[in-house]
């Protein structure tokens, strides 16, 4: 019996163009526990949202996903879309940086709230008003009985993120999976979702995935983290240990990169260069003409991803201490 | 530093209002957007802007370089009042005053190469430069903003966001301003490229001798950039100070909030952090409330700050503090530690 929620095996993610084909995603490995964070960090292009779209089943028409997602003991992979349905929502919930684009702006809130536990959970109306109005209620919006019957437009960024939040967790899903959730949201605004998110994962056990760019987020709310670079994974570990003592050069990236406004520096230390492109990666590691440790080895050979023991694994070659070394 | 800097530009009482209609047949409404702005920018700083979004922060940098004309007051540009200059001569002050937009891709014209975006300013600006000069002014624009000189022929879409903003960059300098009105320049950028440009700006800052006013959202790349900082709220300053004044000991609550909102990328200090997350979201502008307009989210807020529009306070070293009970808050915080 594993205390596993989500188990994900071997998943690649490819998208077919006019010739040829890109890989998003390529053989990512990762088991979600119940009732954690884990944070997937990665610019853009890293695969970090194509990954979990593919695990939803929400894919473009041209993108197919292989190797397996399973939750508990059915594999959500493959899946035709109507049995998915079964799953989706119900115990994995998903939610999108911007609310607008996942709410339906002719249907009022309570409505297509409460269509989830309709078609879910087998309430009646009325019940299922009742129960959408209190999940209002619990992700912090005033007068919830009054907004219920508010279309989207009328209401505030931050108010449509709570509205998704709501929707999102109103079958009590085991998994919430969400894609930069507050990347649209002003600050204050921000600190009272991740304040939300930290509460309701306490209250309901739900885990948590977070995609995010922002390492302050990840700070904030995660347990483990996935840092993501041109579709892989390259280091996995708890929070503290890769923000204390990140092994993969690219993590260091960075942390170096993020500015911090406890202390000013008089210069970021970047990355140089730029992101790779998915159809052209760079033969051995991926991240080679970027990093500062590369050796003749990353040119040729690609790092597999290791195990370090303490549920950490980093794909590099350089075993070195890189604290010491200044990218230059 | 014993002697202040002169000032480039001093914003004296200016007011910005939107009028709206709200439908077909109904009334005009009147959007306040900026009200009593009160401040200079010193001739070599970087002056930061922030606040939520909806605060006037962008229609400030808009109105200071005559993009939207203010209603009211002055914007002074080495003591002349930019708002009274005649269009046709404003076109040719602008050689001074240059912009940086936040989406890089969208601020340039996909028909033109990239040689010709930067060059364009100069054609206008610099009407007695020749062809040659001019060419030769972009290549060196161009090496000094990280952009390789083979790219010159290329067009915008040929390039990342990242590239497309050292484009946007170069295009600014190019007709050696004294002042740049960067808005949300970094937004739309990864991390790591993030990191790239604000470097090069500190760079070509020094380079170049050049002023900066840096508008954003995030704290933290302003607090990395800036001298000086200018918190907005609801279209009115709350505070001005320095950098290490507005993150080591603000005056205004809302400051105050701010900052404590703002993500840190340190696990152990963020759980150490007790987040007292400001409640509700910014009121409208249509109608804000009366008094101190932050009131209705201050977790100081008293009957007396219903009743009048706390005043733009002067304290030493030129910071300003908009709050009346500024005073006792920080009697009560002592008191609070000492306890």
């Amino acid at each position: 019996m594993s205390d596993y929620v989500l188990s994900i095996q071997d998943l690649s993610v490819t998208f077919a163009l006019h010739d040829t084909e890109v890989q998003a995603v390529r053989e990512m490995n990762f088991d979600l526990r119940a009732g954690e964070t884990l944070a997937v960090v990665g610019e853009s292009g890293s695969g970090k949202s194509q990954a979990f779209l593919g695990i939803m089943g929400l894919l473009a028409k041209n993108g197919r996903a292989t190797g397996k997602a399973m939750l508990g003991d059915v594999n959500l992979l493959g899946m035709a879309p109507s049995r998915l349905d079964a799953y989706r929502g119900k115990d994995i919930a998903m939610i999108f940086q911007d609310p607008m684009t996942s709410l339906n702006p002719s249907l009022k809130v309570k409505t297509q709230l409460s269509e989830v536990l309709v078609k879910h959970r087998g309430f009646d109306t009325r019940k299922a008003e009742m129960t959408t109005i209190e999940m209002l209620e619990r992700v912090g919006i005033p007068e919830p009985a009054k907004r219920a019957n508010a279309y989207p437009h009328e209401m505030s960024g931050g108010m449509r993120q709570r509205v998704m939040i709501a929707m999102a967790l109103l079958c009590q899903p085991k998994i919430l999976i969400a894609d930069e959730p507050t990347t649209a949201l002003d600050v204050t605004v921000q600190a009272q979702m991740l304040d939300l998110f930290k509460t309701l994962t306490e209250d309901f056990g739900t885990s948590l995935v977070m995609i995010t760019h922002d390492l302050g987020v990840v700070a904030g709310v995660a347990d483990r983290m996935m840092v993501m670079y041109g579709g892989r994974a390259v280091e996995k570990g708890k929070v503290d240990d890769l923000f204390y003592d990140p092994r993969h050069p690219y993590t260091l990236g960075l942390l170096h990169s993020t500015p911090h406004i406890a202390h000013r520096a008089a210069r970021l230390d970047p990355i140089q260069g730029l992101p790779p492109s998915l159809e052209h990666l760079p033969k051995g590691c991926s991240f080679n003409p970027r990093c500062a440790f590369c050796f003749d080895r990353c040119l040729e050979e690609r790092p597999p991803l290791t195990p370090l023991g303490d549920e950490r694994e980093k794909a590099c070659f350089f075993e070195g201490p890189l604290q010491s070394k200044k990218v230059a | 530093m014993n002697q202040t800097p002169a000032n480039l530009l001093e914003i004296r009482d200016l007011k910005k209002t939107f009028s709206i209609a709200t439908g077909l047949f109904s009334r005009q409404l009147t959007l306040t957007a900026l009200a009593d702005i009160n401040f200079n920018v010193r001739q070599g700083e970087t002056l930061g802007i922030v606040g939520e979004s909806g605060c006037g922060k962008s229609t400030l940098g808009r109105c200071i370089l005559q993009l939207i004309s203010p209603d009211e007051g002055q914007v002074l540009w080495l003591g002349q009042d930019l708002t009274r200059v005649p269009a046709e001569e404003m076109r040719k002050r602008r050689a001074d005053l240059q912009i940086i937009f936040q989406d890089p891709l969208a601020s340039l014209n996909p028909r033109m190469t990239v040689g010709e975006i930067i060059e364009d300013p100069l054609r206008t600006l610099r009407p007695e430069m020749n062809k040659t000069e001019r060419r030769a002014r972009v290549v060196r624009i161009m090496e000094s903003v990280g952009l390789l000189p083979e790219m010159i022929n290329r067009y915008p879409h040929e390039f990342s966001g990242g590239q497309a903003q050292r484009i946007g960059i170069a295009r600014a300098l190019i007709t050696e301003p004294k002042l740049i009105v960067c808005d949300e320049p970094v937004s739309a950028l990864d991390v790591s490229i993030q990191a790239q440009i604000l470097n090069l700006l500190a760079e070509l800052k020094d380079e170049f001798g050049l002023t900066l006013i840096f508008i954003s959202h995030n704290l933290s790349v302003v607090r990395h950039v800036s001298d000086r900082i200018l918190v907005l709220y609801l279209g009115r300053i709350v505070e001005l100070a320095t950098g290490d004044e507005i993150y080591e000991d603000p005056k205004h609550p809302y400051t105050t909030a701010l900052l404590t909102a703002v993500p840190i990328p340190d696990p152990k200090l963020a759980r150490q952090r007790n987040i007292d997350a400001l409640k509700g979201e910014i009121p409208s502008p249509i109608n804000p409330p009366s008094g101190c307009t932050f009131r209705t989210r201050c977790r100081h807020a008293q009957p007396q700050c219903a009743e009048t529009r706390p005043p733009l306070e002067t304290l030493e070293n030129g910071r300003l503090v908009a709050c009346i009970r500024w005073r006792e808050i920080e009697a009560e915080k002592a008191a609070l530690a000492e306890a």
